[in-house]
């Protein structure tokens, strides 16, 4: 938990110059890389069905979004990532506060936080498939119990944080233990349990793709590309990863920015 | 007295951790004698230790326990010596930043084990994806906090050792790299993890023979619960073995040491 830099994207570059300089200078690398790919897919070093080049990559995306499988797999997808991510948000946030406040719930759970967290979430997969069956309850369980660590963790750490003075002057004013919670120690312990959130969902969304490939379940992004090895559909594997790019980028700028912007920054808790 | 009170309260948080472990272990043992499901899916916690140490004598647990990590070595190292130079590089010369920051920033979010089925069919099953993707996965953290690290140093720090006289070798490796080592070692310790859970990832999917992951996905197969067990017990003692001692030590004993913890943690 010592992330200086997690967290799917940094910054686009920024810098004083115009609008469209700076869309050029963010787009020339793509370019090159592009230019190279097509060069050695052009060039037949390698068998087109394994290296195909950047128009069949395209033309098989326009293909399968048009057709509406692609949509398809990436909405269940997305579906399996809320489903997880919400349990494991709702599950943690609870358990991560508790062990913050209470000196007997931190002493019972932590003992199996600290046992759980250091084993990589993959590693139950087969378990859980094994318990749950193959399908979409192993996968949601699974995403759900990997990513609640990070939240767990972040939200007793974040209680733990609030500053004794504050706790200490709102009960000189007279709050009572609700208000106390709502009004210093929620807001206080927010940009710790904002980052645990983020954390959480950047977990599920790195293990939710094996996972799919794993548990055989009928649609869904990872499946989609696993599925294609098997017909050696390059094409199709490559679209289903720009989608995956796609989504990683969307989730942090577009859900996690916006929520850190309305809330803590606004509070000045943080920059 | 305030000494001992801290005991005490120490000795009971000690007294309650044991007794939950005890607790869980009890559970899980009842439901697993109690026949309410089957002894395959979840066997006793006598047999899960029995084939733990069974396996750990002949010899077959460590040979997979060693191929992993030399998996996560080779792939680790490399991550190490490409996002090393290059997040400095990209900290101290702008045409380099510009090039490498957009396609990271486009990268970073695929998950390493997405790329799974293209790396099978480019390089056949067996080591090379499996190095790979361990690659992939750790090069990432590697490059953007050495990056952050080396755009934070202080620049009165690089003025005045210029000031004072020194070279540009100089000013690297006694201002830059000490300066920026929080985040260094911040980023060598996220990409371990990244490339412990990656590696687990690949053996699962892409595995040849041998390796925990492969261990514990081909032991689904023969539902052969205690050994997937026995293989999660040794997979969790090596991560947190390495993420304690190793990570720890060296924390210890550099930016410690250094006194630049502080850095670290903002």
């Amino acid at each position: 938990m010592h992330d200086v830099v997690d967290n799917l994207a940094p910054a686009l570059l920024g810098g004083d110059a115009g609008p469209f300089r700076r869309a050029a200078r963010n787009a020339f690398p793509f370019v090159v890389v592009g230019a190279m790919w097509e060069a050695v897919a052009h060039l037949g070093l390698f068998p087109a069905q394994f290296f195909p080049s950047l128009e069949t990559v395209a033309a098989t995306f326009v293909r399968l979004t048009l057709n509406g499988v692609l949509p398809h797999h990436a909405l269940a997808t997305l579906l399996r990532l809320s489903a997880g991510f919400i349990l494991a948000a709702l599950a943690g946030v609870t358990i991560g506060i508790l062990m913050g406040r209470s000196r007997r719930a931190e002493d019972i759970l932590l003992p199996l936080v600290s046992i759980g967290a250091p084993i990589p979430g993959l590693a139950y997969a087969p378990l859980f498939l094994l318990w749950f069956g193959p399908g979409d309850v192993s996968a949601v369980v699974l995403v759900a119990f990997v990513s609640a660590f990070p939240i767990v963790y972040n939200c007793w750490t974040g209680v733990k944080a609030v500053k004794e003075i504050w706790l200490r002057s709102a009960q000189a004013m007279g709050a009572d233990d609700r208000r106390l919670f709502s009004h210093v120690i929620l807001p206080g312990a927010l940009p710790y349990i904002l980052t645990g959130l983020r954390l959480g969902l950047a977990q599920a969304w790195r293990i939710l793709v094996a996972v799919e490939m794993l548990a055989a379940v009928p649609w869904g992004l990872g499946w989609l590309i696993f599925g294609a090895q098997e017909f050696l559909n390059t094409d199709v594997m490559l679209a289903g990863i720009a989608v995956i790019a796609v989504i990683g980028l969307a989730l942090e700028k577009l859900v996690f920015q916006r929520l850190e912007e309305f809330t803590v920054v606004r509070w000045g808790m943080m920059s | 007295m305030i000494g001992d009170r801290a005991n005490l309260s120490r000795y009971r948080s000690l007294r309650r951790g044991a007794l939950t472990l005890l607790a869980v272990a009890a559970v899980y043992e009842v439901i697993a004698r109690s026949g309410y499901f089957a002894p395959a899916l979840m066997p006793p916690l006598g047999t899960v230790a029995r084939t733990l140490i069974d396996s750990i004598l002949d010899g077959t647990m460590l040979w997979h326990a060693a191929f992993t990590l030399y998996r996560v070595l080779c792939g680790f190292s490399l991550a190490v010596f490409i996002g090393l130079p290059l997040g400095v590089l990209m900290g101290r010369f702008r045409a380099v930043e510009n090039f490498v920051l957009p396609l990271s920033s486009a990268l970073m979010p695929i998950p390493s084990l997405a790329w799974i089925p293209v790396f099978i069919l480019w390089f056949g099953l067996g080591n090379t994806v499996t190095v790979l993707i361990v690659f992939y996965a750790a090069l990432f953290p590697m490059l953007l906090n050495t990056w952050t690290g080396v755009r934070s140093v202080n620049p009165i720090w690089l003025r005045a050792a210029g000031a004072m006289g020194a070279d540009e070798r100089a000013m690297f490796w006694k201002v830059i790299i000490p300066g920026a080592s929080p985040f260094i070692i911040a980023g060598l310790r996220q990409s371990f993890l990244r490339s412990w859970i990656a590696v687990i990832g690949a053996e699962m999917l892409a595995g040849s023979d041998w390796g925990l992951g492969w261990v514990i996905f081909d032991a689904k197969e023969f539902l052969n619960t205690d050994v997937m067990l026995a293989s999660l017990i040794v997979i969790g003692c090596i991560g947190f073995v390495t993420e304690r001692l190793v990570f720890g030590s060296i924390e210890r004993a550099t930016i410690y040491r250094w006194g630049m913890a502080r850095a670290a943690k903002g």
